[in-house]
């Protein structure tokens, strides 16, 4: 019980002072994380509105592909990510392996299909009858879009909230791509794996209740989203 | 209400500003909409009725090039307007409003901006005429509101005045007033009437509502079956409906099944066929010309019958049928009384008139029209 009560103390220690290592573990973590989720919109967007708004042959093969992406495990991830990127592998010679930008492309590659799925699901919930509307009103096939995806805006940003979510509390890619390299590639989940293996639970207990106030918020902020209704 | 607004006349006649050529909508290998040819000409209102699934939406989103047609084409002063994205320049020219509001999330102000927008037309020009429209349907107060925080009446008056504002030349409505309450349908019926003789433009106005279709329409449609069965001006349809379906759905409550036993010039006398009921098939006498033998519907509207005491001798109509009270049900106003004479009669009876003659179910009573109430179709 003491040895919790002493973590708890010296957590609050830790993030009061701005630990200067501690802020480098997390900037770095909103850093990776935040280029990762903003390169997954991107793409995830793209393919979600892609796949709401045209039929194509395979289609339905595309969307279960991307499905299942969302529940893909983070190693499993990692692994694929490591052998492109090993010094022999197809693209060794980009020298990426245990770099930050290996950490981006390994959550890049797990959070497209969370924003992905998300949008696609969020297009396709809006009213069949509200793209009639739109059409009815004069829009251009990529005005039409453009409404729609405006119509799904909170959705939308639901999506990207849960892919940051979902990568900013990954570890098993981080930790292989990266190699949890003091000062170069640690975030907040190698460090708090490293910190408690080690036996350092105040630092842990820090680290802990700094990646449950940023999912806290994740959530508290998806939860007011999907609360709003749309217009009549 | 007849056409608002003259269309200036082209060369060979004039040409409709919207028509339907040999329209065909299949979904699932069945045809929902079968239309050969439908013409609505410039400033005026066609009503378009009928029953749950008759394909009058249907025309609607295939006329508003929403819906790709199966085959044929919409034309748009006599042009081809094409479909998908090549329907693009008319679609700039019309607008559409459905049953449900359907606005976009923002302010009232944006939403009846949108369409004006969708064309380029600069901000402020957009919202001088928006904020015109907004103000035509009494929702200018509203203008800065979220969309979202609107009562159904608000929202659908927002919703017009956003169609409005795009000054379409044709405005298509689909079931505007359907899911409204009565309260605040009756003041929007009032503002789209003014706002449509103001705007002088041609509409397409779909409804279940017979009421609203005399209402508002200039002409009415009546669509059975995905098929328009009958096209005129609202006297022609509910006083001479072209088929029974078409009577049956306007309101002639009453469709008698008859042939003719004798005819005389303009006039005819037909024998009713009531299988099931007992003593002699009644005779009725009717304005039209029918050969003997002929068989046909007999078209009577419930306005038309009166109702009189056994023994009395206060009708000067030719038929007269004694029978029995057998249903009184009231309608707000009025109260419908069906009265078995062999066959059944609707009459429309109003609310003094049933405590007057105390009808109630049982009770023997003569029910009377004149020969030029009833409208007969040849069958």
């Amino acid at each position: 019980m003491q040895m919790i009560l002493d973590g708890l103390r010296e957590a609050l220690r830790l993030l009061v002072t701005l630990d200067p290592e501690v802020v480098r573990i997390v900037v770095l973590s909103l850093k990776v994380s935040g280029t990762a989720t903003l390169v997954a919109l991107l793409i995830g967007l793209s393919g979600g509105v892609a796949l709401a708004f045209l039929r194509f042959p395979g289609r339905n093969i595309v969307v279960a592909a991307v499905n299942t992406g969302m529940g893909v495990p983070p190693v499993v991830v990692g692994l694929f990510v490591s052998i492109l990127l090993w010094r022999n592998g197809p693209l060794g010679m980009l020298e990426l392996l245990y770099t930050p930008a290996a950490m981006i492309v390994a959550q890049v590659v797990i959070a497209t299909p969370i924003v992905m799925g998300i949008s696609l699901a969020a297009l396709q919930a809006l009213p069949e009858k509200l793209r009639w509307q739109a059409v009815g009103l004069g829009a251009s096939r990529l005005q039409t879009v453009w409404i729609l995806v405006r119509e799904a805006r909170l959705p939308l940003l639901a999506a990207v909230m849960a892919g940051f979510g979902g990568v900013i509390s990954e570890i098993g890619a981080s930790i292989m791509v990266g190699g949890n390299i003091k000062g170069y590639t640690r975030v907040l989940t190698t460090a708090t794996v490293m910190e408690t293996s080690r036996g350092n639970f105040e630092i842990a207990i820090g680290l802990g209740i700094l990646l449950l106030l940023l999912t806290f918020a994740v959530n508290a902020a998806l939860t007011r989203i999907q609360q709003r209704k749309r217009p009549r | 209400m007849n056409a608002r607004r003259a269309e200036p006349a082209s060369e060979g006649g004039s040409v409709p500003v919207l028509a339907a050529d040999r329209l065909r909508v299949e979904r699932g290998g069945a045809t929902v909409l079968d239309v050969p040819s439908l013409s609505v000409h410039g400033g005026e209102t066609l009503a378009v009725i009928g029953p749950n699934g008759a394909g009058k939406s249907t025309l609607l989103l295939a006329l508003a090039t929403i819906l790709a047609p199966s085959a044929g084409s919409v034309l748009f002063r006599g042009m081809p307007v094409g479909s998908g994205e090549a329907a693009l320049p008319y679609r700039r020219r019309i607008a559409v409003t459905f049953q449900e509001p359907l606005l976009f999330d923002g302010t009232v102000a944006w939403n009846a901006e949108a369409g004006l927008r969708l064309r380029n037309v600069p901000k402020a020009e957009a919202a001088r005429r928006a904020g015109e429209m907004l103000g035509r349907l009494q929702v200018a107060h509203l203008s800065g509101r979220s969309a979202r925080t609107l009562s159904g009446g608000e929202a659908q008056r927002v919703s017009l005045a956003r169609a409005f504002a795009v000054d379409p030349d044709v405005l298509f409505l689909d079931e505007p007033f359907s899911a409204l309450d009565p309260g605040s349908r009756e003041g929007i019926v009032d503002d789209l009437e003014a706002a449509l003789r103001e705007s002088g433009a041609t509409a397409v106005f779909v409804t279940h509502d017979r009421g609203e279709a005399l209402r508002l329409g200039d002409r009415i449609a009546v669509m059975i079956g995905g098929r328009v069965a009958q096209v005129g001006t609202p006297d022609e349809v509910m006083n001479r409906p072209a088929d029974g379906d078409v009577a049956s759905f306007v309101g002639v409550e009453t469709v008698l099944d008859a042939s003719v036993v004798s005819a005389d010039a303009g006039t005819f006398v037909a024998r009713v066929a009531s299988p099931g009921t007992a003593g002699p098939a009644p005779l009725v006498e009717a304005v039209g010309t029918c050969g003997v033998g002929d068989r046909v519907l007999l078209c009577i509207r419930p306005e038309n019958v009166t109702l009189s005491p056994p023994g009395g001798s206060g009708t000067s109509a030719r038929n007269a049928f004694p029978g029995v009270v057998s249903k009184v049900t009231p309608q707000g106003a009025v109260h419908r009384v069906v009265v078995d004479c062999g066959v059944p009669l609707s009459a429309l009876v109003t609310t003094h008139a049933v405590a007057d003659l105390g009808l109630l179910p049982g009770l023997p009573i003569v029910a009377s029209f004149k020969a030029t109430a009833i409208h007969a179709i040849r069958r």
